[in-house]
């Protein structure tokens, strides 16, 4: 097994890692064996294509099972096989003799399997064994698989190449049956697992597989065999745990006994597969098999596919065996719960980190699935309980000073059981500011914090399980889609988890393309993950998908020329030409703008481009030469006038017929035509306490005009290059509500601002590549009584709960809030479903669809244990920049401020066993007065200290058009000192050794002259340099001799061949990994100029208009105290 | 002759309010619908702005009227709603036509219920003011009867006195 397990990793466990983890082994074999075929036939994106009914004929014919039947059935063996499937017939003799003389007996004892004979009992329907060793009987189709294989050695199962069973030992049946049919090796090999040594062997065979075999789980699950062997593996284990626990020993062990028992699995496989495969199963049939399968781990690979890394997948049998338990005497009506329940032990918990004690062992792997995607280490094993406890701990933020966690706290973890929290929508792309859902509006209101959620919905993903299907999947009423979170009433029927309405499970559905399996809807991918993403079929479009199609709409007046941005430009889409997501329906065009528009003419036979029209991007060579080009024609240009609005309505009536994305490049206020502004900003109220005004546009031409354009699916972005007051206010709106993205370069110029420059390259290099989805909806549906109150983000409302994207860009984030509007005492469970349908570059119509499930509770102790703090700061930024822009902007500040007291005051009336005295929060939201302090100290949201209007606008788009983590870097930055990181407690990457110092607080007190100090920012990272840091620092890192020839304007970090300048880059870069824009860097002495601004980024000490931290708290207890 | 002026200010009053409680009830449904996703909120939008000055205008009208027929008691009711009016028209989102609802804004939950209340309570204020004013239209009918049959049969005595002819003439044309 170990062998074979290894070997699957290596092969095609990208697309198959959905079957894999506990079939692991299983898998692995399929690809040696037979089973090569599958992964030729299962492209990622292709395995679901073929229509279950039809193809699944086909299939079985590549698959073992088809094969395994003819085989059987001379061998005669195969009378039970087809019995069991079709459960009438009993087990043949040969299956009973040989079961009597194998290792079942021995099994008999063991207390688990009970549950597992009475099944199978039940599939096959052997009534004399039943009755006489009813666990026995369990096994015998298993055993009587094997010894028929073993005896006959039949080549029957030739298919079968299943090794991957592990389980499959056990189940010698199932063995047999493979062996006999096939491989001629197996069959030799096969023969001695009847003796309870061989069970032993498996037994061993099994746990040895899992740590070595780890990869291999990843590896594909695909047929029906693979199915099987989930359910033999999991029999197995129950058998390792109760009979063998002595064993576990084994596991580590394993490798060397692994041989044996590697084959003697393949056989186990194909019997499975066969029974499974069987159309007509009698119902409790396949309700066991059902619910064994559950327990296999094929849910677990899929996961793997989403989260990425699933290296730790290694089966746990003994975790899994006790969980799984229960669920086989389950008939369907239990199946929701049991089946959760079942997928989500199957992982692995156990295996990578080694210590395995049988009893410890599960509740220590529940926290792991979340703990793996955290690189970090096992901090927080404790039980969620514990957790929930610890989050509700009374703290005194008076006296607490240190209040920061070492590293950037991960997101709360919502009170689930272990199934459903493996299955859960990754906290990256979907949050909920409150983990647990308070019942009714009341509740919520008591608790005072704001209930929404914060979506990342297209965010870059390095596994997606991608499915092709006929039909999909939706609940009849309210259109959600199928998701892990439904419970299947039997195996004919669904119940919606969102409005409960019951469903039938289409025809289709029934069969499992990656498992190859039919009669198991619950196996589905779709039903595994609860991030998918479906082909759409012709019924999700309007028109034809349209191509994509490039607008870029330049300004070309002395200004923009001036600042040499056209250079840069022209440069970076030269260089990322190729890269531009597209087919070979791609479109390019430009235009270009001073008091007049210029359209070029790019088609196709011209020697040279003419400024006119616009064309494809099979004209490679002029868009070039227009590229070439396009900084000279303007060099000497006079004309200071911008005519921006003729233009974006020239784009519009351009790009109408097809849609797309205009990119608009703007250097200075609109001065002439329609949308001409003029300047509102008062360069002496910058710094007023008082009333910021002008936050609003000026007028609605931009809107308008972004409404037109998310009409005709036309997306705008628009990149702001000015030094001067460029009415930001006026002119984001053409992004916003077009859904697209705004970038601002302040003062930026190509000689003067270098950091500006190299900022404004790398952004450009993201933009230009990046993935984007065409004519696309967003629409989120929620749990019934929970409704949508107010959308955040770049987009158009459509209705109550649709968003119409003309664009849809990674980068985004959206935050939602709601409200409930109806009790939700019956239902433990809320969900929430977002569905992002768009058109890819690539021409096709695609839903991504997240749904989240987070538990509902009654009490208000509860709803402020599972308060995500991040989320909530970040809606509660969304909230008050809305304010500011509607009401004025001390409303909003002040609004952020009654937040935090009235959800305190509300916690101190809550808690009854608490101090009087100090300022009391529970920890789940301890960050929570230091966070609004950072976000009043935003340049969105701060006053009193000198801030440009267009600045202001800016972070505010920025807050409210992030995604999260990044919205939270900018709020409150990391702070790290790097230059006495040790490899203590480091991180260790593909041998590269990455430091993690500590997260500082955002202090002066904690800069020292002697350090140096990183400041991750988000879109910006300061390297602050005390006077007096050591010098080997500056040396070896920074590349200068000493502080004082320190030049003030660096903005990278040489790459020096010192191991303290590596150590810096590594950490550096590790910070950045998961980043899409990389930030300016800046390099800050601490005697230049420049450090006003790093100095406005800790936020924790006074400035002249603003509290510091301490004071802050002190403000809130006055304010809690009147 | 107080009749002529107020009486007929009550007439017209009447029949505008019913018009405006057509306004209203349109108002209404398309909030509803606008909830109920039936409708594009920038359709919705398009066809409810235009009927926002209309049915100001026509508010501010009688208002006019009642003050021209001094009819205090009538405009102190109404002049709440006037300010209202002005109110909510000063403070619409920046917009380049007439009208009131930004369809980026209009799908907020609080923008939603928020009209959907002011439908409502606008439909009510109409309909009471329909029956008050239908009920101020008749007080001066009655009045104006009294007065009226008086004239008229004066003049009938006047005709049977006088024999005169023009006196039923009078009374006739009055009749009519």
């Amino acid at each position: 097994m170990s062998t074979q397990g290894n070997a699957n990793p290596n092969s095609s466990v990208n697309n198959y890692s959905m079957s894999s983890t506990q079939n692991g082994g299983g898998a692995a074999p399929c690809q040696n064996g037979p089973g090569q075929m599958y992964p030729a036939m299962y492209t990622a994106s292709s395995y679901y294509s073929s229509a279950p009914p039809a193809a699944y004929p086909t299939v079985a014919g590549h698959s073992a099972p088809p094969t395994g039947k003819t085989p059987v059935s001379s061998t005669g063996y195969s009378g039970n096989y087809y019995q069991s499937s079709s459960g009438l017939s009993p087990y043949p003799a040969p299956g009973t003799h040989q079961y009597s003389n194998a290792p079942g007996q021995s099994f008999q004892q063991t207390a688990p399997y009970a549950m597992p004979a009475g099944y199978y009992g039940q599939v096959y329907s052997h009534p004399s064994q039943g009755q006489t060793q009813p666990q026995p009987q369990q096994l015998q189709p298993n055993l009587m698989p094997a010894s028929s294989g073993s005896n006959l050695g039949a080549p029957l199962y030739p298919i079968v190449s299943y090794p991957s069973a592990p389980g499959s030992s056990q189940y010698g049946t199932l063995r047999s049956s493979q062996t006999t049919a096939g491989q001629p090796p197996v069959s030799t090999v096969m023969p001695p697992p009847p003796t309870q040594s061989s069970l032993q062997q498996y037994s061993q065979g099994i746990g040895a597989t899992p740590t070595p075999a780890q990869p291999g789980y990843g590896a594909p699950p695909l047929s029906q065999a693979a199915t099987v062997n989930g359910q033999s593996n999991a029999v197995q284990q129950h058998y390792d745990q109760n009979l063998h626990n002595p064993m576990s020993h084994h596991y580590a062990a394993g490798p060397p006994n692994s041989q044996g028992p590697d084959k003697e699995r393949p056989p186990s496989g194909p019997p499975g597969t066969s029974v499974h495969s069987s159309p007509q199963h009698h119902p409790g049939g396949d309700s066991s098999s059902t619910t064994t399968d559950s327990a296999s781990p094929v849910p677990n690979s899929y996961e793997s596919l989403e989260g990425g890394g699933y290296s730790d997948l290694a089966a746990p049998p003994a975790g899994v065996p006790a969980k799984q338990a229960p669920p086989f005497g389950y008939n369907y009506p239990t199946m929701h719960p049991a089946y959760q329940q079942n997928p989500a032990p199957k992982p692995n918990p156990s295996p990578s980190h080694g210590g395995y004690n049988p009893p410890g062992y599960q509740p220590y792997s529940q926290p792991f699935p979340s703990l793996s995607e955290l690189s970090s280490a096992l901090g927080g094993l404790g039980g969620v309980s514990e957790l929930e406890a610890e989050t509700l701990r009374p703290v005194n933020l008076l006296q607490e000073r240190n209040i920061l966690p070492p590293k950037r706290a991960p997101p709360p973890e919502p009170n689930l059981s272990n199934d459903l929290r493996k299955v859960n929508c990754s906290p990256d792309t979907f949050r909920c500011t409150l983990t647990n859902i308070p019942q009714t509006q009341a509740l919520l209101n008591k608790a005072r914090l704001p209930l929404g959620l914060l979506l990342h919905p297209f965010r870059d993903l390095t596994q997606l399980p991608v499915i092709t299907s006929n039909t999909i999947v939706r609940c009849r009423s309210c259109r959600t889609y199928i998701n892990p979170f439904v419970s299947f009433l039997d195996q004919r029927r669904w119940k919606c988890n969102l409005c409960y309405r019951v469903n039938d499970v289409p025809d289709e559905f029934m069969y499992n393309p990656v498992t190859r399996s039919y009669g198991e809807p619950h196996k589905r991918p779709e039903v595994q993950n609860s991030t998918v993403e479906f082909i759409a079929s012709s019924d999700y479009m309007l028109r034809p998908p349209q191509p994509a199609v490039y607008l870029f709409l330049l300004d070309v007046s002395h200004n923009a020329v001036e600042s040499g941005y056209l250079n840069v430009f022209c440069q970076s889409l030269l260089d990322n030409l190729e890269k531009l997501p597209g087919d070979t329906r791609t479109h390019i065009g430009f235009v270009t703008f001073d008091s007049t528009v210029h359209f070029y003419n790019l088609q196709e036979g011209l020697s040279q481009p003419q400024m006119l029209v616009v064309s494809d991007i099979d004209g490679n060579h002029l868009v070039k030469d227009l590229l070439n080009a396009l900084p000279g024609m303007f060099t000497h240009t006079r004309e200071t006038q911008s005519a921006l609005g003729p233009a974006l309505q020239a784009a519009y009536k351009l790009m109408s017929p097809t849609g797309g994305r205009v990119t608009v490049f703007q250097t200075q206020l609109p001065t002439l035509g329609a949308g001409l502004l003029q300047s509102r900003e008062d360069p002496n109220l910058r710094s007023s306490t008082k009333n910021v005004l002008h936050l609003g546009p000026a007028t609605d031409f931009y809107k308008k005009l972004a409404l037109d354009c998310s009409g005709q699916q036309i997306g705008v972005d628009l990149f702001l290059l000015s030094s001067q007051y460029s009415d930001l206010a006026s002119l984001a709106c053409v992004s916003k509500y077009s859904a697209g993205s705004v970038f601002y370069y302040p003062s930026f110029h190509h000689i003067h601002n270098t950091a500006q420059k190299q900022k404004f390259q790398k952004d450009l290099q993201r933009y230009l590549t990046r993935k984007i989805g065409f004519e696309a909806v967003m629409r989120i549906r929620c749990t019934k009584g929970l409704s949508i109150h107010t959308f955040h983000g770049n987009f158009f409302v459509r209705s109550t709960d649709l968003l119409s994207l003309a664009n849809v860009n990674p980068d985004s984030g959206f935050a939602v809030q709601m409200s409930i509007e109806e009790s939700l005492a019956d239902t433990s469970l809320a969900c929430f479903q977002a569905a992002l349908l768009y058109t890819s570059s690539k021409g096709k119509r695609r839903i991504r669809v997240h749904t989240l499930c987070l538990p509902v509770v009654s009490q208000l102790s509860e709803v402020f244990a599972g308060a995500d703090i991040q989320a909530i700061s970040c809606l509660l930024a969304n909230m008050a920049i809305d304010r500011s822009i509607s009401s004025s902007l001390s409303d909003a500040r002040d609004a952020l401020v009654n937040a935090v007291v009235d959800c305190l005051t509300a916690y101190r009336a809550n808690g009854s066993n608490i101090q009087p005295s100090g300022l009391i929060a529970p920890a789940a939201l301890r960050l929570f007065p230091l966070y609004v302090l950072a976000l009043l100290k935003q340049k969105a949201l701060r006053t009193g200290t000198s801030t440009r209007l267009d600045e202001r606008v800016f972070s505010m788009c920025e807050l409210k058009s992030q995604p999260l983590q990044q919205i939270m870097r900018m709020v409150h930055p990391d702070l790290y000192r790097i230059d006495n990181m040790t490899e203590q407690a480091a991180l260790h990457l593909n041998d590269s050794v990455i430091p993690q110092p500590p997260l500082l607080q955002l202090t002066a007190e904690k800069l020292t002259r002697e350090g140096a100090f990183l400041l991750d920012c988000g879109s910006v990272m300061y390297l602050w340099v005390g006077k007096c840091c050591n010098e080997t620092f500056i040396r070896d890192v920074l590349g200068f001799q000493n502080y004082a020839s320190l030049p003030s304007n660096m903005t990278e970090i040489p790459e020096l061949q010192t191991t303290y300048s590596e150590r810096t880059r590594a950490f550096i870069s590790w910070l950045l990994e998961s980043r899409t824009f990389l930030p300016a860097f800046h390099v800050v002495k601490d005697d230049a100029s420049t450090k006003t601004s790093f100095f406005q980024h800790l936020v924790e000490d006074r400035t002249e208009s603003a509290f510091s931290y301490y004071e802050f708290l002190l403000h809130i207890q006055q304010q809690m105290s009147k | 002759m107080a009749f002529t002026f107020a009486a007929f200010c009550y007439m017209l009053a009447l029949l505008l309010t019913a018009a405006l409680i057509f306004f209203a009830i349109w108002h209404i449904i398309a909030f509803d619908e606008l909830k109920t996703d039936y409708k594009n909120p920038i359709d919705q939008c398009n066809t409810l702005n235009p009927l926002v000055l209309p049915e100001y205008l026509i508010h501010v009208f009688f208002c006019v009227m009642f003050l021209c027929a001094t009819e205090w008691l009538t405009l102190g009711l109404n002049i709440p709603l006037l300010a209202y009016h002005i109110w909510r028209y000063m403070s619409r989102p920046v917009m380049s036509g007439p009208g009131l609802y930004d369809p980026t804004t209009i799908m907020n939950a609080d923008i939603l219920a928020y009209c959907q209340k002011e439908g409502w309570c606008k439909l009510a204020f109409y309909l009471l003011s329909f029956f008050y004013y239908l009920y101020g239209y008749v007080e001066f009918l009655k009045n104006n009867m009294y007065l009226y049959f008086n004239f008229i049969s004066t003049n009938i005595q006047k005709f049977w006195v006088s024999k005169k002819p023009d006196s039923l003439y009078f009374s006739l044309v009055f009749i009519l």
